[in-house]
């Protein structure tokens, strides 16, 4: 685009500001794309409008780059999250910008008369602009989204792999969910870090809340396993289903020297005896 | 050349394991405890890894080859301090050492090799 039409449009922008600002508004109204009472939209319309007035003041439109450009983006960061925040679709969000493409194209058409080049110019160069800036809005949506997803991920890495403490030397860990490698990862180094913590001998793996054993599965609980073992302390597998049980035979999975208990209870009853400690009934006197 | 010092405590013979093994101060280790073994006739083995940070499969190999040594010349070996790193490397690299006892610390690995050895004695030729 030519310098000249650039500053046509800016010239046009700054000289009809608030006729174009109030068809604006009105063209959000009828949408009903407002959610925000009037004076709210109009104070961030009017701020939309001055900033892309003095960005294409600026230039480098084609590109929509630049550090004339920065003050356009931090406002529409700052809208997007807001709008997001309020529970506005991403699509709700774009569409604020792009309304703004009828009452401008509106404007240039009175403004460049028969100026049949000069209006597809500027109509063309404006649209695209406002295209970028819209699917901008969209891109922040889906990124803030993705950082939900990943923090939510990790929380519940950390969450689901606790190690608690059932007797002196005997610990026990609880897992919940499908354990895949990063997770097998963590519960491992989270259960050899306790071990060294508490002087452990005996840790109880408790696999009730494992919904599948599949191989890959088995083949990390063995791994489990065997590091426990390399730092001197045994492993005792528990909580192990009907359903498991006969999935483990079908695979073939060998699960070796690995001592299996039904119950947490019977592992528990297991890794006492092996520490030469019982429990005993009071004798009511 | 730096050697790994071999400790006798009793009947016991304990090696610490305080620097960075490389292949040839492993190879070293392994020609001098099975020396000391003979000499001292020792009946246990205590190799102490706690200050032990890399492994690689050559270590860990000839850790295992040490352990099953000992045992030929009638001395268990027990890997005691292990570093929770050093056990996930292991074990991601396919080495869980199955024939070597293993203990957290020092102390509980003492108490390990002398109840073994008093298990011994009393139930005389269990294959050691």
């Amino acid at each position: 685009m030519s310098a000249t039409t650039e500053r046509r449009i800016a010239q046009i922008l700054t000289d009809n500001e608030s006729e174009i600002l109030a068809a604006w508004l009105k063209r959000q109204q009828e949408e009903g794309r407002t959610r925000y009472d009037d004076a709210e939209a109009r104070e961030k319309s009017a701020h939309f409008l001055k900033l892309f007035a003095a960005a294409v003041q600026h230039g480098n439109v084609e590109a929509a780059r630049g550090p004339e450009w920065q003050d356009m983006y931090d406002m529409l960061g700052d809208l997007s999250k807001s709008r997001a925040q309020l529970g506005f679709s991403p699509t709700e969000t774009a569409t604020f910008v792009f309304s703004l493409k009828q009452p401008l194209f509106d404007r240039f058409r009175r403004e460049f008369g028969s100026d049949a080049q000069g209006l597809a110019d500027a109509v063309w160069s404006s649209s695209t602009l406002l295209d970028k800036l819209g699917l901008y809005t969209t891109e922040l949506h889906q990124k803030r989204r993705e950082e939900v997803v990943i923090r939510q991920q990790q929380e519940l890495l950390e969450l689901s792999t606790p190690v608690v403490e059932l007797w002196d030397g005997i610990l026990a860990l609880p897992l919940i969910g499908t354990l895949d490698s990063a997770r097998t990862q963590v519960v491992m180094e989270n259960l050899l870090e306790r071990i060294v913590e508490t002087s452990a001998k005996i840790a109880i793996i408790e696999i009730t809340g494992v919904p599948t054993v599949d191989t890959l599965v088995a083949q990390h609980l063995l791994k489990t396993v065997a590091a426990a073992r390399l730092m001197g302390a045994d492993c005792i597998i528990s909580g192990i289903r009907p359903q498991i049980a006969q999935t483990i035979v079908h695979l073939g999975v060998d699960l070796g020297s690995v001592v299996t208990k039904a119950s947490l209870a019977d592992a528990f009853r297991v890794a006492l005896h092996r520490s030469n400690l019982t429990v005993t009934k009071v004798q009511a006197s | 050349m730096e050697r790994i010092p071999i400790l006798k405590i009793g009947s016991f013979l304990l090696v610490s394991i305080q620097v960075d093994m490389h292949d040839r101060l492993a190879m070293s280790l392994q020609d001098d405890l099975t020396a000391q073994i003979v000499k001292t006739r020792a009946k246990g083995v205590l190799i102490d890894i706690s200050s032990l940070e890399l492994v690689d499969s050559f270590i860990g190999r000839t850790l295992g080859n040490i352990a099953a040594m000992s045992r030929i010349l009638d001395a268990q070996t027990v890997l005691v301090g292990m570093q929770p790193a050093v056990a996930i490397t292991l074990v991601e690299l396919g080495m869980s050492l199955p024939g070597v006892q293993t203990a957290l610390n020092v102390d509980k690995g003492l108490a390990l090799l002398q109840s073994a050895i008093e298990e011994g004695d009393h139930g005389a030729g269990d294959g050691y």
